[in-house]
């Protein structure tokens, strides 16, 4: 067992989401510890990117709250939540394909760095410097995402396995101190399977939080500390992957029960 | 990495430095330096708006009310208060900034092409102010003497001058907007162009740099509005209509509108095709541009500047 923190990052409280009659997430109640890595598990259609798509501001929830490090986030935009310290990527990469590698991460420092339209356009020297140090900055990224040498590669051309490793990589750039990875794993081979668990392992040794929804149970297991699981918008179990792997719920919701 | 080149800037820039010289000599081109005035004031406009509709992927259908708000501002304010036209040149850009902000802001604060819409609205709006307001404007007739530019007793007096007074900012903002595009701001705008939801994930508040985007085009507009107003010293409301508006957008349609190249090239091309070579059609005149924009939009997507890719392509295959 891993020695459990008590801080909680995120703590989301009563969500309710509604899209028309449909009911995405009822009443859903759960907290993140700092520090660790909670994968969100369930069949399809259970609710999970909403959740991310909650947290992230995407859209609010119906009802109920979101803290971020004790702050309500639930109505701010996603640029707001971005630049207080949450990140993701997504189920369908969303790269920026018009430019490299290396441009794409650059984007991911955008808001920790200010420098105005005028000073851009006359090129003053410390906009210069400032783009410099953008410049470097998300090359130390490419180099601990392992993507260094593509750096002037279109973000176009990468393997599928490289383009979820880069937008994880962009995800980084903003600073987050908690990433929301929405099916790191989802169409990839082993060998690049295993460098995503691999690259999530060392995002949490840097101290940042991690979120995770992902269907290979293998990468759950290996690398979560908690797993939550949904089903149908509720929760239907959470705790240690070995609690979970033997609940007979969570088995019930994945292979269909009898009633 | 985004890196405009610099040599077909130098190579065009010294073509427009001698081409007065060469069209001295050849008097079947003899009137083209009076054009290419005309050409560089619509270059200032379509930067602009290839930046906005480029890079920031909204349409404006209102730069000519901007354009015509610059050339008012400067011909009001010099022809009957006789204030100095610099200072009115700033007066009537730092006015374009105000009102796109207003017309700007509700628009692009939502998804989707809402701010054709509004632009649309807004040029025919003013379109008709400068049309009623006639104890300011002038009316339908529009206003005469407006004088001339000077600059520290130098007087722009001549075509040639002129041009070179003209052409002078167009390769300022140019390089500005070169400048920009190749920054930390023009990386948010094509990551915009790309991805919103990406974009905003990624901290880029994206209402905010399209109404920036928005604002520099109209302060673009109403420059440009500025110069030609000193230039004819004389302006009547019919310049600023609907259809200018629509012409500056098959500008940068045909000249390519993923490149800040195809708006210079597109603006070349048009002003001569609209002053010397479509004379021959007369009022048939507005078919010739539909087909223009029918032709480009199918087989060009990527406009004139897109050409020599494809060639590449097909050469390729």
């Amino acid at each position: 067992m891993n020695e459990q923190k008590t801080e909680n990052i995120l703590e989301v409280e009563d969500i309710i989401m509604a899209f028309g009659g449909l009911l995405a997430l009822i009443n859903l109640n759960f907290q993140v510890n700092k520090g660790l890595i909670k994968a969100i598990i369930g069949p399809n259609g259970a609710g999970k990117t909403t959740l991310f798509n909650i947290i992230t501001g995407a859209f609010p929830p119906t009802e109920g709250t979101v803290r971020f490090k004790g702050q309500f986030i639930e109505n701010l935009k996603a640029h707001e939540i971005a630049v207080r310290g949450i990140s993701r990527t997504f189920q369908t990469v969303e790269l920026f394909t018009n430019m490299t590698v290396l441009e794409n991460v650059m984007v991911g420092c955008h808001s920790r760095m200010r420098t105005s339209f005028i000073a851009s356009g006359f090129r003053l020297p410390r906009t210069m410097r400032k783009e410099d140090q953008i410049r470097s900055r998300a090359f130390e990224i490419l180099e601990f995402i392992g993507l260094a040498e593509k750096s002037e590669e279109s973000s176009d051309s990468l393997p599928l396995g490289e383009r979820k490793i880069l937008e994880i990589g962009r995800a980084l750039a903003t600073e987050p101190e908690l990433i929301c990875l929405d099916e790191p794993a989802a169409g990839l081979n082993e060998t690049e399977t295993r460098a995503a668990a691999d690259l999530i392992k060392r995002i949490k040794e840097r101290g940042i939080t991690i979120l995770l929804v992902e269907h290979d149970m293998k990468v759950v297991m290996d690398i979560s500390d908690e797993v939550m699981v949904l089903n149908y918008g509720e929760k239907i179990a959470e705790g240690a992957p070995e609690e979970i792997q033997n609940n007979p719920k969570v088995i019930e919701a994945y292979l269909g029960g009898e009633d | 990495m985004l890196q405009i080149r610099k040599l077909p800037i130098i190579v065009f820039a010294l073509l427009i430095i001698v081409f007065p010289w060469i069209a001295r000599g050849i008097p079947a081109i003899g009137n083209y330096p009076d054009l290419m005035v005309f050409a560089g004031i619509y270059c200032l406009i379509t930067i602009g708006l290839s930046l906005l509709m480029g890079y920031a992927g909204q349409i404006s259908l209102g730069q000519a009310a901007f354009f015509g708000i610059g050339a008012y501002i400067s011909a009001i304010l010099t022809a009957r208060y006789g204030l100095n036209p610099w200072f009115c040149m700033g007066i009537g850009m730092m006015v374009a900034a105000i009102v796109a902000v207003l017309v700007g802001v509700p628009s692009l604060k939502l998804r989707g092409h809402y701010l054709a819409m509004a632009t649309l609205a807004f040029g025919i709006i003013v379109f008709i102010i400068f049309n009623e307001e006639g104890e300011w404007t002038g009316g339908p007739d529009g206003m005469i003497g407006i004088p001339g530019l000077k600059l520290f007793g130098f007087q722009f007096d001549s075509i040639e001058k002129y041009y070179y007074l003209v052409w002078f900012f167009v390769f300022a903002v140019f390089i500005f907007t070169i400048n920009v595009i190749q920054s930390r701001i023009g990386r948010a705008l094509r990551a915009i162009h790309v991805s919103e939801t990406a974009s905003n994930a990624m901290g880029v508040d994206v209402s905010r740099y399209r109404i920036m985007v928005f604002v520099y085009s109209a302060i673009l507009a109403s420059l440009a509005g500025s110069l030609y107003a000193h230039y004819l010293n004389f302006i009547n409301p019919s310049t600023f209509d609907l259809f200018f508006s629509i012409k500056l957008l098959i500008m940068i349609a045909l000249g390519g509108m993923h490149d800040i190249w195809g708006a210079i090239i597109g603006a070349l091309l048009i002003t001569f095709l609209s002053f010397e070579w479509l004379h021959f059609f007369e009022e048939f005149e507005v078919i010739v541009y539909g087909l223009i924009l029918l032709v480009v939009t199918i087989f060009l997507p990527h406009g004139l500047v897109g050409v020599p890719h494809m060639v590449k392509d097909w050469l390729r295959k």
